[in-house]
């Protein structure tokens, strides 16, 4: 009974498209990584470095549009390193994304620190507030959740069109998507694949960042250390779950956030009195390794993701 | 840009570039401190002092590389085999819980018996939760990267659930801690009056107990192949599924005595905060060590040294104690450039 109430109410929805919006930019981010052939495993560390920067960009003073910028261009500056080790240099894309996640959180916990030595509780920022869609916003149900977010959210929707029409309706598209099946292709077309890579692995960071930024700027008003809390191992879960497609890896993430949503109100419902709410928090990651276990017989992994290329080189 | 492999690789080489890697990490530290409004020179002069300038800083720093041993083991055991086992920390929390659960009077044995018994425990415990990860892997081709990293979370959570349900201490004032274990289940100290236990001890011989098993045994020949060409191990007849299998067991094995030693010898109890991730600096010291166990154990002093240094130089010079998981991550991304700088030469066009 519960769980029909829960679905027919229109602040469920709008929580789910709330929970979804992070998890769209940061996996949007890594698609476009992988698509090129370069697994990103700094994906949860550049996420806390986005929270954070944004964050302390709008707490010293800046508008917010300028702190997502911040954030997006703190997140491309470990993309960069990431990149810069993993592709020219061919090192391993595990060992090097696990060191940039520890460098990059380290980083913002070292800097937090640091520019607010004395504060017990975070401090708060005005975040970004919800701009109902005249008209739309008043649909029952729908409007609520689909018509009255924060921008963040509408660009975080905008971004799946986007990042679909670039990868299959363009050039840049295709030669990105080449360089992640078959780089040698690439290159003989004149193309360098260092530099499609290097460059994807950017862009994809600055995304990631900002999905980190999101939860400081428009879904919470404060920075807390462990605040993304696994959400980029989640994202990678995500990609290989919408088998490396910006539309289907978004619907993932949708469908992921509706559980999540769906799984904080029914602790607060009879069910919550029996089972403890360790289990509900759970359920998110439970979710995450159920998805990748369905989809593993029908991966359709790129051909050389996790592949470094050295030009030349047979 | 391009690498070309070099032959043979001067001694210059193979010691200038390592050498440089550390010298960037130490200038990272200096600009770190600046930053901060602090002398560089008395920084690093009070992380080192922190670390080994007494005999009291540097027994803390061997209690704090104990569990970097165990974790670094794991790590490096695995990793040898390419299974990126990054769960030593869910690991590390199944063989604590063990410990708390058999080392609080379930079982009536004398403590010559009890302490290996719980040893024991611990690590089958540690080596199941890696069984689930590895076998999604071998059976089905999950990532195994993904999952352990998951399973950390989860595992988490059910610790936490434990502390505030059943493994709750009803002494502790309200507080999610477990009840302490008996005397009898405790690691003496090494010295009588200082803090180092003999989980310090058993991770030097379990450093040397996986260097037998890499270098002397069938099984560490096998991991060695599973992990440089897996098509090629199965071509020989090498079973890979199941040595990526018993590569798990022993890896999750080690990696949760790092949580029966930190319970048993240190803490005495379980808490939430029992790891301040020694599960994801294994990563770190296993790296550094070049995977090899027996450097493990000295790349794990180091690591504690920086973290047990950066503690007390925090205490008396107000640079962020964050800057000990700076070093140890730049160390960790210098090295393995300068590693791949030493063998691969880079050609401008």
């Amino acid at each position: 009974m519960e769980l029909f109430d829960i679905l027919l109410s229109a602040s469920f929805w709008a929580a789910a498209v709330r929970i979804a919006s992070p998890l769209i930019f940061a996996t949007l981010g890594e698609l476009i990584c992988e698509r090129a052939g370069v697994l990103n495993l700094g994906i949860e560390g550049i996420m806390v470095i986005g929270a954070f920067a944004g964050w302390m960009a709008v707490y010293l003073g800046a508008g917010l549009w300028a702190g997502v910028f911040v954030a997006m261009l703190a997140g491309m500056a470990f993309g960069l390193l990431h990149a810069t080790l993993t592709v020219p240099f061919g090192l391993s894309q595990h060992v090097v994304g696990l060191g940039v996640t520890l460098l990059a959180t380290a980083t913002a916990a070292f800097a937090y620190r640091l520019s607010l030595p004395e504060v017990t509780s975070p401090p708060r920022i005005e975040p970004f507030q919800p701009w109902p869609i005249p008209g739309l916003a008043d649909i029952p149900l729908i409007g609520p959740a689909l018509f009255a977010q924060t921008p963040l959210t509408y660009l975080a929707f905008a971004l799946i069109a986007v990042v679909s029409v670039v990868l299959y309706r363009t050039p840049l598209g295709l030669a990105l998507r080449a360089a992640g099946e078959n780089p040698a292709s690439v290159e003989a077309q004149g193309l360098s694949v260092t530099a499609l890579r290097m460059g994807a692995v950017i862009v994809g960071s600055g995304l990631m960042a900002v999905g980190g930024a999101f939860l400081t700027m428009s879904a919470f008003s404060s920075f807390f250390f462990e605040m993304v809390n696994g959400r980029g191992w989640i994202c990678i879960a995500l990609v290989v779950f919408g088998a490396w497609r910006p539309g289907k890896a978004a619907l993932g993430a949708l469908l992921f956030a509706a559980f999540d949503a769906g799984q904080v109100r029914l602790q607060q419902t009879p069910i919550g009195a029996y089972v403890p709410y360790q289990v509900f928090l759970m359920v998110p990651y439970l979710l995450s390794i159920l998805a990748l276990e369905l989809m593993s017989r029908r991966a359709e992994v790129p051909a050389a993701l996790m592949v470094p290329f050295n030009k030349g080189e047979r | 840009m391009r690498l070309e492999p070099i032959a043979n690789p001067s001694a210059l080489r193979r010691v200038g570039l390592p050498a440089a890697a550390l010298a960037l990490t130490v200038l990272a530290a200096s600009l770190l401190a600046l930053l901060a409004g602090a002398d560089p020179f008395a920084t690093l002069g009070l992380i080192v002092k922190g670390a080994v300038g007494s005999r009291f800083a540097a027994l803390e720093t061997l209690n704090r590389a104990t569990p970097l041993i165990f974790t670094g083991l794991a790590v490096a055991v695995a990793f040898r085999a390419r299974l990126w086992n990054i769960g030593a920390e869910a690991q590390l929390y199944a063989g604590a819980v063990v410990t708390v659960l058999l080392g609080t009077g379930a079982l009536p044995l004398p403590p010559a018996l009890l302490i290996p018994a719980i040893a024991l425990a611990a690590m089958a415990a540690g080596a199941l939760v890696l069984l689930g990860p590895v076998l999604l892997k071998t059976r089905l081709g999950v990532d195994e990267v993904v999952t352990t990293l998951l399973f950390n979370f989860i595992m988490l959570l059910f610790v936490s659930y434990l502390l505030e349900g059943p493994m709750k201490d009803p002494l502790g004032m309200g507080w999610p801690k477990s009840p302490a274990l008996e005397a009898s289940a405790r690691l003496p100290r090494i010295v009588t009056g200082l803090r180092l236990h003999w989980g310090f001890a058993l991770a030097i011989l379990a450093a040397l107990a996986v260097w037998v098993v890499q270098t002397r045994t069938t099984l560490g020949y096998e991991i060695r192949a599973v992990g440089l060409n897996a098509e090629a191990a199965r071509f020989s007849g090498i079973p890979v599924g199941r040595v990526m299998v018993k590569t798990a067991l022993l890896s999750g094995g080690l990696a949760a005595l790092a949580g029966f030693s930190e319970v048993a010898g240190l803490k005495g109890s379980l808490t939430l905060d029992l790891s301040p991730g020694f599960g994801y600096a294994g990563i770190i010291v296993a790296m550094l060590a070049l995977l090899n166990p027996l450097g493990v154990v000295l790349s794990a002093i180091f690591v504690a040294g920086v973290f047990v240094g950066a503690d007390s130089m925090s205490r008396a010079a107000g640079v962020p104690t964050y800057i000990a998981d700076i070093l140890t991550a730049t160390a960790l991304l210098t090295m393995v450039l300068a590693l791949r700088l030493t063998t691969m030469r880079v050609r401008w066009r």
